[in-house]
């Protein structure tokens, strides 16, 4: 793992199943990897070799806005200015459309389920498997940076599932979900899950192609996480309050969290409940079952916007 | 850190439009709703820039005010976060900037 930006160098983004098949090595989530070490080395340079670290100190520094070169004008050095104007995440949007169509196109749900680490996504997942057992056929996929031991948990259920690793990547992006789906290759009709990177910053900002987001907090985590996390709550179409059968324990007021929540995001549905004990599970479960099925909606179904999408 | 795959989208675009020329300039607009830090874009950029034709460009970053229009009292006011609540206490606001998250213009030698 690189030191300077956190980016990881041999950990490519992995797709695989449980039987050990590779489907996919996706290149490092921070390819290129000659990275410049702006920093002085400690370790000598004694190598035949020459290598190819950069120590390029006349690069010109970004700069921030107040000190933008005004009188610096393109034209007088035979510079030329191309206007562009393109949305940053246009490539992963176009991408998650994409997915959005082949779901729907099989009409498939798809929920992108989205919390910190521990929050209790696969515990929720396992136990909603097993209710709906006869009622949905249900895949899932899972994303974490390493191990596939969520992936072993679901595949204990019986149900089909994908585990992508990404690496030192925080979120999934629509371009793993794509590798994903093509891997898992779920049932027209189905269900699919799809067990997001424990993190509640980065994937609030990359649509999958998902129909519905589902963002899951945990009464330990305190009841300002709204506050905190404002573009995850924003992109929410449910939050589920976990870990309710610890209520009694902890500092956690309910209706403040969901009142934040509803200022961010005033038509989110809010669900309490525990995984662990079951208690409020049917509310998730009639949640899911009214949510409609693409196959269904299809002719009707607007891509969903979002909430961050410029 | 999603800036970091952010900026690699960045690059590749610019890429894209600019077929291998030396660019010496980038210029972003981003809002303080986009979601995503100005200080770790240039942070980002300089790592991701690095051996490609983007190499020791300036990146300059338009960094736009946040407004709202409230539909109830019809004031218009600056967003200093993302709770969309007008000073006259009514949360029914719409935004009018602040969610850019944009290239606008490259500069090529
Ligand atoms: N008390 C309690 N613990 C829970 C509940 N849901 C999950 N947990 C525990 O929280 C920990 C993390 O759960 P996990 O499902 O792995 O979280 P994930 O990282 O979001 O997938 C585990 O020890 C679970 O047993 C719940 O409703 N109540
Ligand atoms: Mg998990
Ligand atoms: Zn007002």
């Amino acid at each position: 793992m690189c030191a300077t930006c956190g980016c990881g160098d041999d950990a490519g983004t992995r797709v695989s199943d449980l039987d050990g098949t590779v489907h996919d090595i996706l290149p490092a989530a921070a390819a290129p990897h000659e990275h410049p070490h702006p920093h002085p080395h400690e370790h000598p340079h004694d190598h035949g070799h020459p290598h190819d670290h950069e120590h390029d100190h006349g690069h010109p520094r970004p700069q921030s806005p107040g000190t933008a070169d005004a009188g610096h004008s393109p034209a007088a050095e035979g510079r030329t200015l191309i206007s562009l104007e393109e949305n940053l995440l246009a490539k992963n949007d176009l991408l998650a459309a994409r997915n959005r169509g082949w779901l729907e196109g099989r009409g498939i749900q798809a929920f992108n389920v989205m919390s910190s680490p521990g929050a209790g996504k696969t515990t929720l997942l396992v136990r909603t498997i097993r209710e709906l057992a006869g009622e949905l056929v249900i895949g899932v996929i899972e994303g974490d940076q390493e191990t596939s031991l969520d992936a072993d948990r679901i595949r204990s259920t019986g149900r089909p599932v994908i585990q992508i690793n990404t690496g030192a990547g925080c979120h999934l992006d629509a371009g793993m979900l794509q590798r994903a789906l093509g891997a898992l290759d779920p049932v027209p009709g189905s269900t699919l899950f799809i067990e997001n990177v424990g993190n509640l910053v980065c994937p609030a900002l990359f649509d999958l192609g998902e129909s519905a987001r589902v963002v899951v907090i945990s009464v330990t985590e305190g009841d300002d996480k709204p506050q905190k996390y404002p573009h995850m709550f924003l992109a929410a179409d449910l939050v589920i309050i976990n870990k309710a059968d610890l209520l009694p324990y902890v500092e956690f007021d309910v209706e403040r969290c969901v009142r934040q929540a509803r200022l961010l995001n005033p038509g989110v549905d809010v669900l309490t409940l525990s995984a662990t004990t079951g208690d409020g599970m049917d509310g998730w479960l009639e949640w899911i079952r009214k949510n409609p099925h693409p196959a269904a909606a299809a002719a009707g179904s607007a891509p969903r916007s979002g909430g961050l999408r410029v | 850190m999603h800036e970091l795959s952010i900026t690699q989208s960045l690059v590749e675009a610019v890429l894209d439009r600019t077929g291998g020329r030396s660019v010496t300039g980038v210029n972003l607009r981003i809002g303080p709703l986009s979601g995503v830090l100005p200080d770790a874009m240039r942070f980002c950029f300089e790592v991701v820039s690095a051996d490609t034709p983007l190499a020791g460009a300036t990146l300059t970053i338009d960094e736009s005010e946040g407004r709202a229009r409230c539909r109830s009292c019809r004031d218009e006011f600056v967003l200093e976060d993302m709770f969309l609540l007008c000073p006259c206490g009514s949360a029914d606001v719409e935004v009018v900037s602040g969610r850019e998250l944009q290239v606008t213009s490259v500069e090529v030698a």
